[in-house]
């Protein structure tokens, strides 16, 4: 995994003479008018990852002399490299940790939080499964969390028929994993063992479609995508059934499974043209990126917040 | 015979040539080598955090999750499940194959019957993987078997398949190379085709024959992308084919991938695993080396 940043890295050093040059007296910005160049560094969370790459594909069509990289290792894995000085954003599906903000301060590197987007988690099920309309968060906790030995559906809901159920569910490495466990089951990292963890969604897609009984959770928009092949369940977080959509997601009903999205670019890289009018472009753009990303945009009060922090960090 | 056949003028040539073959030759052997010192240090520092008895014993494997546990037990199973179902398809059929394609098949059958096999041993695992977890699945679903959508059996067999070409291929090899007046002489007393197959060609060419299954096993047991794909990723100490297992070599592509950090515990597991899983072959290669001594009929 390591080799695959160090020859972005050793072509950004390359590039550092030219960029510095272009810097020189190009001022116009919202993208900037095509002469841009240079390397953007981009790494984390595997749920801002398609965002980040959409973000980098419209860029580029502006700037097609931009390298940008976008690694997927994890939100935590992100923070990792991106505080180690690796890279020059971080993707992260939650807020950063303390042990994380003590890590960059002690390589003495400075960063913005910036909202990109608004994410949902979906919970899954087969599409033939017809009683598990809506689930409340605490069946879900029942189903889920540490010690738990829900393996057949009549064990959540008195009503529900005698199916057996085999679970499927993020990896621990994931934004996802966090997440969910911390939402659901009230603490980060807790939950039960025996289900079949993975970083890759489809596994879970491809498992979650193989039974009746079985059940899943991953971001909406992979839901959406897969729409036909599973189901999603309505959650109950105490204030009646919210339907897992777009509007429910952004207008903040659907709780406690829906979540803003961030990126931290870092002061350093902000320093540098290209990765300002990068993020300026992100925060612009956000409304079409998240499309193209099949993410929730942000509402225009999250807009209007993150198009000052970058006014900030620009300025 | 009695002069030797050396030149008379030393020849440069022919002593670089042979360093360069030794070169290759050692080529294996330094890699060998340096597999199991790659493997041996972190494995040590693992072994220091975590008592080598409860890694052998214990019946929890859960690394990545809070509380951890690092009971090997449940991937070893899992590798031993899907390596027997591999073992159920290819060892019957893989003889069978190889005593009809000696025996049995005349000229123009071998002559397709043995580039079609090596076609097979050809084709990527990964699509085998995908073969097993979309169509094999499915169709144990559709005769009734109870099944989850990842279980032990059909990637074991379909693991099965994969290593048939080797094992009929080799034994095929072994059984040809038996003398022709053995079998002769087993007709001149009046046996029939099987007996001769069975109990004249088998037994002369079971050093051979034990070779390709040790070889087709360890093949199985160090399999990798099947087994991810279709086997599923839940460490569980179960024999039931029925159901999802993890085996050592999934766990390692799995974590592998993933982002552990490097140094951590969790990262030493996998040279651990790695470095069982190794032993584990060793130790069947220096079986089977006995094995092939002890049956071994020398002619002429």
């Amino acid at each position: 995994m390591r080799s695959r940043f160090l020859f972005p890295a050793a072509l950004a050093a390359l590039a550092l003479p030219f960029l510095v040059a272009a810097c020189g007296d190009d001022n116009s910005s919202g993208g900037g008018g095509g002469n841009l160049s240079g390397t953007i560094r981009i790494d984390g969370s595997s749920t801002v990852g398609p965002l980040s790459e959409a973000a980098a594909e419209l860029f580029r069509e502006e700037n097609p002399d931009v390298r940008i990289t976008v690694g997927i290792s994890g939100t935590g894995g992100g923070f990792e490299k991106f505080c180690a000085g690796e890279t020059d954003i971080a993707d992260a599906s939650r807020a950063i940790e303390q042990d994380e903000i003590d890590a960059c301060r002690e390589k003495d590197i400075a960063y913005e939080e910036v909202t990109v987007a608004n994410d949902g988690l979906a919970v899954v099920v087969n599409p033939d499964n017809d009683w598990a309309e809506c689930l409340t968060t605490a069946e879900l906790k029942n189903i889920w969390d540490r010690g738990s030995n829900v393996n057949n559906w009549n064990q959540v809901r008195d009503d529900f028929p005698d199916q057996g159920m085999k679970l499927f569910g993020a990896g621990t490495d994931s934004g996802t994993f966090d997440y969910f466990t911390e939402a659901i089951n009230g603490e980060e990292g807790r939950t039960r063992k025996d289900y079949s963890p993975t970083e890759d969604d489809n596994v879970t897609v491809q498992g979650v479609s193989g039974d009746p009984g079985n059940i899943g959770y991953f971001g909406l928009s992979y839901a959406i995508a897969n729409e036909g092949k599973v189901k999603t369940v309505q959650v109950d977080g105490g204030d009646g059934c919210v339907e897992p959509t777009t509007e429910t997601v952004q207008n903040g009903t659907y709780q406690p499974l829906g979540r803003p999205l961030f990126i931290y670019p870092s002061a350093e890289a902000l320093q540098k043209e290209v990765a300002r009018e990068f993020v300026q472009f992100y925060v612009d753009n956000q409304e079409a990126i998240a499309e193209q990303a099949q993410f929730v945009p942000l509402t225009e009060e999250q807009q209007q917040e993150a198009a000052d922090k970058v006014a900030r960090l620009a300025g | 015979m009695a002069r030797r056949l050396t030149a008379s003028r030393r020849r440069y040539g022919e002593a670089l040539i042979r360093l360069a073959l030794m070169a290759c030759a050692a080529v294996s052997v330094v890699t060998t080598v340096g597999i199991v010192v790659a493997l041996l240090e972190p494995s040590i520092e693992f072994f220091r955090q975590v008592p080598f008895g409860e890694y052998l014993t214990g019946s929890d494997w859960s690394p990545l999750f809070e509380p951890s546990s690092f009971g090997v037990l449940p991937l070893v199973v899992g590798t031993l499940t899907t390596t027997f179902w591999a073992c159920t398809v290819a060892l019957p059929f893989g003889l069978g194959a190889a005593i009809y394609m000696s025996e049995y098949a005349g000229p123009r059958a071998r002559r397709w019957l043995k580039p079609a096999l090596e076609v097979l041993a050809g084709i990527p695992t990964v699509v085998f993987g995908y073969f097993a977890l979309t169509a094999v699945t499915p169709f144990l679903q559709d005769i009734g078997l109870p099944v989850e959508i990842f279980n032990a059996l059909s990637a074991g067999l379909v693991m099965g398949v994969m290593i048939l070409p080797t094992i009929a291929s080799l034994s095929d090899d072994a059984m040809t190379a038996v003398p022709m007046a053995l079998r002769e002489g087993a007709y001149g007393l009046g046996a029939s085709k099987l007996q001769v197959s069975t109990r004249v060609v088998v037994p002369a060419a079971l050093s051979g024959i034990v070779a390709s299954f040790v070889l087709g096993i360890s093949r199985a047991v160090g399999e990798t992308m099947i087994v991810a794909i279709a086997a599923g990723a839940q460490p569980t100490v179960t024999f039931n084919p029925y159901e999802a297992v993890q085996t050592m070599t999934a766990y390692i592509a799995q974590v592998g991938i993933g982002d552990v950090p490097t140094g951590s515990l969790e990262y030493k597991t996998i040279f651990a695993v790695g470095a069982t899983l190794f032993a584990a072959t060793l130790i069947m290669n220096m079986v089977s080396i006995r094995l092939v001594r002890k049956y071994r009929e020398v002619y002429e």
